[in-house]
């Protein structure tokens, strides 16, 4: 019996019966559907094209919600890491392939590509998490938007990379199974993160940064860590985005986007990154139905009725969710496959 | 840069001071009494430019119909005046009361976020709407732009226009927060919110005000940025907002003198660099915000205050 309980198939057998595990294979199931149903022209390809911009908010989302829900610092500047690693990743797909052509097949070069932006992105998070986590609350909200306009205004002022008329001809690199993949990774990535020891310790400097000061946590480190780990997963976002609309524009990082970003954590839950996911989606299919029901609209009435009208049932919305449910739709809640089994010792969750 | 050009760009640099000095008030003001970072102050200036610009094309030929010359331009200019500051006191009152107010007793950084919701959605709004739309649009010439010769520089009537009318709003507040009972409310307030109300101190009334005060100046701020830069749009609060929240940081935020303080020095400080650089003119502001946050966070008047456990 006891031997039979360690042997290889069995140990074989548990692996697959975690949960976490369980989830990667069923998404990977669903992904596969996906693929088929759009074979088959079931999904067309606007509405693949919708999941895959849903797909890429749900990376920028869930990295946000690291460093906003979990460890508690007000970011607001997070598309300015999405720039630096959507330039970085398509200055290297599309200006320096041109002049040095590899051998390497396109896929190796954008994964490269990619990750090269989520790294420089991380040491951007590094440069701006150093000097600005000694600030609190309000203080850091400003100093990260403020970094993110620099950010912005620096691509803005490059001429190698286009500057005010953005990297054009980026290659079409992210199709839906890197991105899906890629978004399963980082919530994979970040839900290990949150209930590792680090993760503990990142919950606890939200809930009382003096009290886990005293505990002996190094709050700067996880701080700068939880600051890191938000950036690289925001510039290979970053990334997957350039590659997806095909340009790399200074104005698509403003500070407008990243409200964007921090309204999709803050509806779905901070802390929650099942609520991130969920409001990722919601948010975007609903930006894109707002889009053709005002079209329609604007049809019907035979008068114009703008896109900015989009914007304000968003900003609406964003103002409904703190008054009326300051929690966001998921709370602190996580969705049960994304919960360790260890947690249900207590029969609760973070 | 020769001494002519400097005392140009000094006289610029107060202009544009001016300017944020009016919206840092509001900004260290709310901040001072209920601790919130209101990010849709810089749109109440954006609601009195396009107020003032509204008002003008509304009565400006009745006025100048049925007064003659000089005195005509001088009752438009106090009635449009009077409606900037009217329209952004209003906006910013309504504010506190639909969005801010119910979550008084939330977390800060709910508030924080509405406020962004407030700004976003006063911008989307206006651009939305037909008659105001997105696009530039010019500010009429309310007066004439007259030049006299300063020393080597040249100043406009809009400098001492803008300077004037600061320095007037600044000594009424002064008045009003040093010599008036309400003004003693609002420092008992800033001071320690609950004391104040156990003393008998309407604390909604008084948070109430100081939002219609901070939200008039900023009104004013707008009808003045438009004489002096003659284009609005909707979206032309953000970075005037920004920049003058800096400028309250700078002079340590809470602290009325000190946001009068900081607002100069981050007007003069921007048009010397706007004039090296316009890149580095763009990115002064935070720069300056970066290094006073490192190195004195409290700003330069403010008053170190240790965190409580």
């Amino acid at each position: 019996m006891k031997l039979n309980k360690n042997s290889f198939f069995s140990q074989f057998l548990n692996f697959f019966k975690r949960r976490i595990v369980l989830f990667f294979i069923g998404s990977l199931l669903v992904m596969l559907i996906i693929m088929l149903l759009h074979q088959f022209e079931i999904l067309n390809s606007y509405i693949i094209q919708i999941i895959n911009v849903s797909l890429v908010y749900v990376i920028l989302a869930v990295s946000l919600n690291l460093i906003n829900g979990f460890t508690g610092q007000f970011s607001i500047g997070h598309m300015g890491f999405a720039a630096v690693g959507a330039y970085t990743s398509a200055t290297i797909t599309t200006l320096l392939l041109k002049i040095t052509p590899t051998s390497l097949p396109n896929y190796l070069v954008f994964i490269i590509a990619l990750l090269l932006g989520g790294c420089l992105a991380g040491l951007t998070g590094f440069i701006i998490g150093f000097p600005s986590l000694r600030l609190k609350g309000d203080y850091l909200a400003i100093m990260t938007l403020g970094f993110g306009e620099i950010i912005r205004t620096i691509f803005n002022n490059i001429n190698y990379v286009g500057g005010p008329r953005g990297l054009l001809g980026i290659p079409k690199f992210s199709t839906f199974p890197i991105i899906f993949i890629t978004a399963i990774l980082t919530i994979i990535i970040i839900r290990n993160l949150v209930f590792s020891t680090h993760g503990r310790a990142l919950l606890s400097i939200r809930e009382n940064e003096v009290a886990s000061e005293l505990v002996g946590i190094d709050t700067t480190r996880y701080k700068i860590l939880a600051f890191v780990i938000g950036a690289f997963f925001a510039g290979i976002g970053g990334g997957l985005l350039a590659h997806l609309i095909q340009i790399a524009h200074p104005t698509q990082f403003g500070f407008m986007y990243s409200i964007l970003v921090l309204i999709m954590v803050y509806a779905g839950g901070m802390g929650s990154i099942s609520g991130s996911v969920i409001a990722a989606f919601v948010l975007t299919f609903l930006s894109e139905g707002l889009r053709v029901g005002l079209a329609s609209l604007s049809d019907l009435i035979k008068f114009p009725v703008g896109d900015q009208w989009r914007m304000v049932i968003y900003s609406l919305l964003l103002i409904f969710i703190m008054l009326f449910r300051t929690e966001g739709l998921m709370g602190m809640k996580e969705l049960k496959f994304l919960i360790p089994e260890e947690e249900d010792i207590d029969g609760k969750c973070s | 840069m020769d001494i002519s050009t400097i005392l140009q760009q000094i006289f610029n640099g107060l202009q544009l001071g001016s300017i944020y000095a009016l919206i840092a008030l509001g900004y260290t003001m709310v901040y001072g009494i209920v601790r919130l970072i209101n990010f849709a102050h810089g749109d109440f200036y954006m609601i009195g430019a396009y107020a003032s610009y509204g008002l003008f094309f509304a009565i400006g030929t009745l006025v100048a119909s049925s007064f003659s010359g000089p005195t005509a331009a001088i009752i438009l200019f106090i009635i449009i005046l009077l409606g900037s500051m009217i329209s952004g006191g209003t906006i910013a009152l309504l504010a506190n009361q639909f969005a801010y107010k119910p979550l008084r007793n939330k977390p800060r950084l709910s508030s924080l976020i509405t406020a962004i919701g407030v700004s976003m959605f006063l911008e989307y709004f206006l651009s939305a709407l037909p008659v105001v739309g997105p696009s530039y649009r010019g500010f009429p010439e309310l007066i004439k732009k007259t030049t006299y010769n300063f020393g080597p520089a040249i100043v406009s009537n809009f400098v001492l226009l803008d300077l004037g009318v600061a320095a007037i709003l600044m000594i009424f507040l002064t008045v009003l927060v040093r010599y008036t009972k309400i003004g003693k409310a609002m420092r008992a307030v800033s001071q320690d919110k609950d004391a104040a109300k156990l003393m008998g101190i309407n604390i909604e009334s008084v948070i109430a005000t100081t939002f219609l005060i901070g939200g008039s100046f900023a009104g004013v701020a707008g009808l003045l940025a438009g004489l002096t830069y003659p284009r609005i749009y909707p979206y032309m609060g953000i970075l005037p907002g920004l920049k003058a929240f800096i400028a309250a940081v700078l002079g340590g935020i809470g602290n009325i003198p000190g946001a009068v303080l900081g607002s100069y020095i981050m007007g003069i400080a921007e048009t010397f660099a706007t004039a090296v650089n316009s890149l580095i003119g763009e990115g002064i502001a935070f720069a300056i915000l970066i290094v006073v946050l490192l190195f004195r966070p409290q700003g330069l008047l403010g008053e170190k205050v240790a965190d409580k456990i």
